[in-house]
């Protein structure tokens, strides 16, 4: 679904991202992780058309997409939640869930609205509320919910369990164990590399800009070589 | 009591008008952070609009709804000419283009029509007044203050209600992630424009009607005003927007009527001067646009 071939993208002459290849088969669920500063976010972002690709191609569905903007992306189907959230804090839950589909007709924005609030009961307890005031955990599902508004054909996430109570935490990883029983194709950024590698198909370490290391779960955690990845932060 | 209910009638009603302009630099401000220094233009070319068409001896029926057409007109070209190649540069890039624009409005209008003051005939009861009680309304405040009471709820319908108006707010507070759910950056910056040259053409309508003349540099009074009454709200606050308008119009007419004989001519410069102590004490303005997030 998702072929990522020698990406590589810069701010200003440093290279974040250095030749990164990989794929996300349609039903998989793909973990990327690393220590912090690996350049997980810039490769989501890179993808997500937030960031130029200096080099390289991204095709997504057998289409072309490298150099697309996100509004374009979007449409074709793919969705990132982006790091640290970014929920529209001055809108209310409901609002923030609108446009989250405002790609979609009213009718089935509506029904999905019906649906958001099945899937996530916490968010219909704070429907009217001004998404300012929910807790970290909540803002989490609520900036999840929102990009599943789109249909996604793709979600990724980036470091869904960042800053949040372990108990939260548990909630989050929760939800990503029912989005892959639902079949959903996902890309996860997390820095908590041992949960994420239980949680995924098959994951990719990203060190220093670089994808270094590719397997199942299994075959990742066994490699004494990546043990500052599942510490995290150590750096390379 | 009563020469201050007066004062307030009027400083409402010219307040309405800032609260407009205001509104209209605020929009532009909360979708693309720029600050639009040549805002008044709307309004000068909606002036010479006017005295084109009460050459013609058109009637101000169809006057008024030709001043608002162009003024959207106007905004809508002048992003596509200019600020569309700004996007995304630095505020002090988007704020020099917006300096720009001003200035090749206006030595267009320079160039091409006269530099001298061109009149037009304005409505006769502009200057009608009416009264109730001891007091002494002009029908022309009225009129300003119902139909920007009436402009403001369709705006806040329009933004609250409308998905165009929740894509607005939503590139407003965080372009990138408005891109992310599919908001087209685009068409919610033509519409900021468009909407921005709607309400700059209200006002417009009004200041237009009041003066009844306009020069190549008429822009810059309704800008200054238009600027300052964002700033005074709070940059980026549409609410602020229209609170500082009200504030600035009030502010105006109070100090005007109420300052000693020989100071109120200065009237204008007190005003700068309260102005500037307002950001001495509260550099954000009177609302605080905040943007934080819980963990």
């Amino acid at each position: 679904m998702l072929e990522v071939a020698g990406l590589t993208t810069k701010y200003g002459a440093i290279s974040a991202l250095r030749d990164a290849t990989l794929t996300v088969g349609s039903g998989e669920v793909i973990g990327l992780i690393g220590p912090n500063g690996a350049g997980k976010t810039t490769l989501l972002n890179s993808v997500a058309g937030l960031l130029d690709p200096a080099a390289g191609s991204i095709s997504f569905d057998g289409v072309d997409v490298t150099g697309s903007s996100p509004e374009k992306l979007l449409r074709a189907g793919l969705a990132l939640v982006p790091e640290h959230r970014r929920i529209f804090t001055d809108m209310t839950v409901e609002e923030n869930l609108k446009i989250g589909g405002i790609t979609r007709s009213a009718a089935d924005r509506a029904s999905d609205l019906d649906e958001m609030a099945e899937l996530f009961p916490v968010l219909r307890d704070k429907w009217t509320t001004a998404a300012g005031f929910l807790s970290g955990g909540e803002a989490q599902q609520l900036a999840i919910a929102r990009a599943l508004m789109s249909r996604p054909k793709l979600l990724m996430m980036d470091e869904p369990s960042l800053g949040l109570a372990p108990i939260l935490v548990d909630v989050v990883f929760n939800l990503i164990a029912t989005l892959r029983e639902q079949g959903r194709t996902l890309l996860v950024v997390e820095q908590n590399a041992t949960r994420m590698l239980a949680a995924s198909d098959r994951a990719y370490v990203l060190r220093s800009g670089e994808i270094v290391a590719t397997g199942t779960g299994t075959e990742l955690s066994g490699r004494d070589d990546l043990f500052d990845t599942f510490v995290g932060g150590a750096g390379a | 009591m009563i020469e201050l209910l007066q004062n307030l009638i009027d400083g409402l009603g010219r307040g309405s008008i800032y609260a407009l302009l205001a509104l209209g630099v605020a929009v532009i401000f909360g979708v693309m952070h720029l600050l639009n220094f040549a805002h008044g233009e709307l309004i000068t070319v909606g002036g010479y609009a006017a005295y084109a068409a009460s050459n013609q001896g058109w009637s101000w029926y169809v006057i008024t709804p030709l001043i608002i057409v162009c003024a959207v007109g106007a905004s809508l070209l002048i992003e596509r000419i200019a600020f569309s190649r700004v996007r995304g540069a630095s505020d002090f890039t988007l704020l020099l283009t917006s300096f720009g624009v001003h200035f090749v409005v206006s030595a267009i209008f320079l160039l091409y029509v006269s530099a001298s003051v061109k009149t037009f005939s304005r409505p006769r009861w502009v200057t009608n007044t009416y009264s109730v009680g001891s007091l002494n309304i002009e029908v022309f405040d009225t009129v300003v203050i119902v139909v920007t009471v009436i402009t403001l709820l369709a705006t806040t319908w329009l933004l609250q209600r409308t998905m165009f108006g929740l894509a607005l707010r939503g590139a407003a507070a965080d372009f990138d992630t408005a891109r992310l759910m599919g908001v087209k950056s685009d068409s919610v910056i033509r519409g900021a424009f468009a909407l921005s040259g709607l309400l700059a053409g209200i006002a417009g309508v009004f200041w237009l009607m009041r003066s009844g003349s306009t020069t190549p540099s008429a822009g810059i009074d309704p800008m200054l005003s238009g600027v300052l009454a964002a700033l005074i709200g709070g940059l980026g606050s549409l609410r602020g927007a229209v609170l500082g308008g009200f504030v600035l119009g009030l502010a105006e007419v109070l100090l005007r009527s109420r300052l000693p004989d020989g100071i109120a001519p200065l009237t204008d410069g007190v005003v700068f001067v309260l102005i500037a102590l307002l950001f001495i004490f509260r550099p954000q303005g009177l609302i605080t646009v905040a943007h934080a997030e819980r963990v």
